[in-house]
């Protein structure tokens, strides 16, 4: 590698602070549903970029769920390459724009960067965003190179990361991929899931724009194992089936009261407001409940996704009500210090043992009980135990259930003989995304329960990997 | 828009009685698929909402579907001002579970308003398995109570009730399903579709008889293939998913007192939805302008 134009000595690139990340202000943002980080400007890129030390033995790349080349395009981005930093980077993830935004760098690659240690590492994630930017802006996008035609039709099931990524790679080789999405959008969890303000709907639409160019085919409307089914594409000539059905079925805590009116889902909360734009509403039909008092149960990103959305909606106060503490948050730090600053509150070591409601069935308080952390449990987090007597109530007037999902049954129960393990989520050999069934392949939240877009993508890429490998020796 | 999309072509409408519409729609894979009982999803435009209707009929060999609505709010009167010849955007399906459709021995079914469509393909397939078929149908007024000679056709008896008594008896069909059973007639199984009330009625009914009675839900729903939860129904005690546990349940042991209230959930924006949308009719001359 050369960095000619880069000629910091280590001593002076470790005198570089890391660059601030311009936001929309607080005041503004929780008015609106414009994305709220600004983006760096190309001068902070470059200066982010001479941060990077340029080990001869990286390992913020083992960090990595896809094994993007990080000092390699961030070299290039020093020397003001940034086309050439984005089509490094796209060399083993087509969907630089979307993980630039919603990858935990913070758990991935940003934790191994050296300077990790010193406490701020190399912004990896802002400096992807800002390359996939830059190349959207200028419409310089361009179509990657095609293998010649294989002559092979691949079914993807389910438009969402997973599947956007096998999609991708195996267009790239020079298979004929269909992709069948149940909803009317394709993007999956990046449609219906994550907020506007988080990841801008334009964005995706780009990404899904790009592989429909390298030839991807999307069929909108199709339930597969309702309109379609996974036999019966192989009857209609595909060679091999990718499902990444997701995150498809959302959990609740099955406590008394929680069927009362004003209860949702997270799923259902982010679908009306995202896919169906209820915040738009009544330009768009889709209708949120107006709420006072939101209560989000749940500390995830969803969790934080939903509590933000609701600020956004014009709640008086917005709570997450947690049962464990503010260590265990699964959230991104990120995603937790901007909620806080949006003036969502905090309910820890707290958890809903009952909603009450009214005389017309709709919540209006949530009786919780204060709980204290115990030993680590099989999930390696300190357990939460109840504390006996400590029953208190929170007035609320909407509740989201941010708790996680669960496996959706539709495709393994109309794909007979596809393997599920006792939680319902299919079967595959990690090390191929290869299922009970010989030509059909799984990853992403089917397969792990609730994950992240990144290790879906990653799943993603190891089954398309797999896939050719099988079409390629039959 | 991102995505291929096959647009739903209207291949026919007709005005069945006051704000009921008659569709006839290009769906071949859901035509293919369908089967008594199921439901669809329809989302008419960029701006509306997803919304279930029941299958009335569904024709494999040409591709087609049908459906029967009634003008209840904004959705569905946008749907209504969408012509033969127009597209939907939107047609997902077939959605839910099928009916359970064996030899039971003598049946009713109870469909009341905009329940009736439904009960003719269920209705036509008990009968063509054997079973004695009783159909029970009501409405509100005369000209509210639509596809009587569809139902005789696969009916060995149709009862008929208009609260007001304008159209053959006065009351309602549960009157008549109450009467059927004091009198001693031997029923073997209830298939009940139509108003929450009404369908809570007709569990009371038949509870004491210990008749098994399955009752067709309509909860809220979104997607409708059990991503969001918006349609959980209370049966047996047990939280269910009526999009791809029912929409048909055990109506003995469905909570109808929480469906009624989880359906009244976006009432007030329900209304403010349909003002907006008739005011905009008003000023636009009644004009079908979807994109």
């Amino acid at each position: 590698m050369t960095m000619s134009k880069d000629k910091l000595t280590p001593k002076e690139r470790l005198k570089i602070p890391r660059q601030p990340m311009p936001q929309q202000p607080v005041k503004e943002r929780i008015k609106n549903f414009k994305e709220v980080p600004l983006g760096f400007q190309p001068e902070q890129a470059i200066r982010e970029a001479q941060r990077c030390l340029q080990c001869k033995n990286p390992t913020c790349i083992k960090g990595c769920p896809v094994l993007i080349d990080i000092p390699y395009f961030i070299g290039l981005i020093a020397e003001g390459k940034f086309i050439e930093a984005v089509k490094k980077i796209k060399e083993t993830n087509s969907l630089p724009a979307i993980c630039g935004r919603v990858c935990p760098q913070e758990n991935q690659c940003e934790k191994y960067c050296v300077l990790a240690k010193g406490g701020s590492p190399v912004a990896i994630g802002r400096l992807e965003r800002f390359v996939a930017d830059y190349e959207r802006s200028r419409g310089e996008v361009e179509i990657p190179v095609i293998q010649s035609p294989k002559h092979k039709r691949i079914a993807v099931v389910g438009a969402g990361p997973a599947g956007l990524t096998v999609a991708g790679d195996l267009a790239k080789l020079g298979y004929e991929v269909t992709i069948f999405e149940a909803l009317h959008k394709p993007g999956g969890v990046l449609v219906y899931g994550i907020p506007e303000f988080r990841l801008p709907k334009a964005i995706v639409e780009a990404e899904i724009d790009y592989l429909k160019a390298m030839g991807v085919k999307i069929e909108l409307d199709c339930v597969v194992g309702k309109t379609y089914t996974v036999s019966e594409m192989f009857k209609d000539k595909y060679s091999a089936v990718f499902i990444g059905t997701g995150a498809g079925y959302p959990s609740f805590q099955n406590i008394p009261g929680e069927n009362l009116c004003g209860i949702l889902s997270a799923n259902e909360f982010l679908t009306r407001s995202n896919l169906m734009k209820a915040y738009l509403f009544p330009k768009y039909a889709t209708p949120l409940p107006r709420a006072k008092r939101v209560g989000v149960i749940g500390a995830g990103n969803v969790a934080m996704d939903s509590a933000r959305t609701a600020v956004r909606l014009g709640a008086e106060e917005t709570f997450i009500i947690y049962r464990r503490s503010r260590q265990e948050m699964p959230a991104r730090i990120e995603e937790i210090e901007r909620a806080e600053e949006e003036g969502v509150k905090f309910y820890l070591l707290t958890n809903p043992v009952q909603y009450i409601g009214d005389e017309k069935g709709w919540v209006k308080e949530a009786v919780c009980i204060k709980m204290r952390l115990g030993e680590p449990d099989a999930s390696g987090r300190a357990k939460p135990i109840p504390v006996e007597g400590s029953e208190f109530t929170i007035p609320l007037d909407l509740v989201v259930v941010a708790i996680g999902t669960r496996a959706n049954p539709i495709v393994p129960a109309t794909t007979p003989g596809l393997k599920v393990n006792k939680w319902g989520y299919i079967e595959v050999n990690p090390q191929t995304m290869a299922t009970s069934l010989p030509g059909i392949y799984a990853g992403g939240d089917i397969v792990t329960g609730s994950a992240t877009v990144i290790e879906a993508m990653g799943a993603g890429k190891i089954a398309a990997f797999s896939i050719d490998k099988y079409l390629s020796n039959i | 828009m991102g995505g291929n999309r096959d647009m739903f072509k209207i291949l026919a409408k007709k005005e069945l009685g006051p704000k009921i519409y008659w569709m006839k729609v290009e769906a071949a894979r859901i035509a293919q698929k369908r089967r008594p009982g199921q439901f669809i999803i329809i989302r008419s435009d960029e701006y509306a909402e997803r919304i279930p209707l029941t299958i009335y009929k569904s024709n494999p060999k040409e591709g087609t579907i049908e459906f029967i609505f009634y003008v209840f709010g904004q959705s569905t009167a946008k749907l209504a001002t969408f012509q033969a010849g127009d597209y939907i955007m939107d047609v997902i399906g077939p959605l839910g579970k099928p009916t359970e459709i064996s030899l039971f021995g003598t049946v009713i079914c109870v469909g009341g308003g905009a329940g009736i469509p439904l009960i003719y393909p269920i209705a036509r397939a008990l009968k063509e398995v054997g079973n004695k078929v009783i159909s029970i149908i009501g409405a509100r007024t005369r000209n509210l109570l639509i596809l009587e000679e569809e139902i005789r056709s696969v009916s060995d008896e149709v009862r008929i009730t208009t609260d007001d008594g304008s159209y053959v008896r006065k009351g309602f069909v549960t009157d008549v399903l109450k009467e059927m059973l004091e009198s001693g007639e031997n029923i073997d199984f209830v298939l009940t579709v139509g108003p929450v009330p009404m369908m809570s009625a007709v569990a009371e009914i038949t509870r004491p008889y210990n008749i098994k009675t399955i009752a067709s839900l309509n909860p809220i729903m979104v997607d409708g293939t059990g991503m969001c939860g918006a349609c959980r129904v209370t049966v047996g005690g047990k939280t269910c998913y009526g999009c791809i546990e029912g929409p048909e349940f055990d109506a003995h042991l469905v909570d109808f007192k929480e469906l009624a209230a989880r359906n009244s959930t976006y009432k007030e924006q329900e209304k403010l939805s349909y003002e907006l949308f008739l005011k905009q009719q008003s000023t636009s001359g009644g004009k079908n302008d979807n994109e």
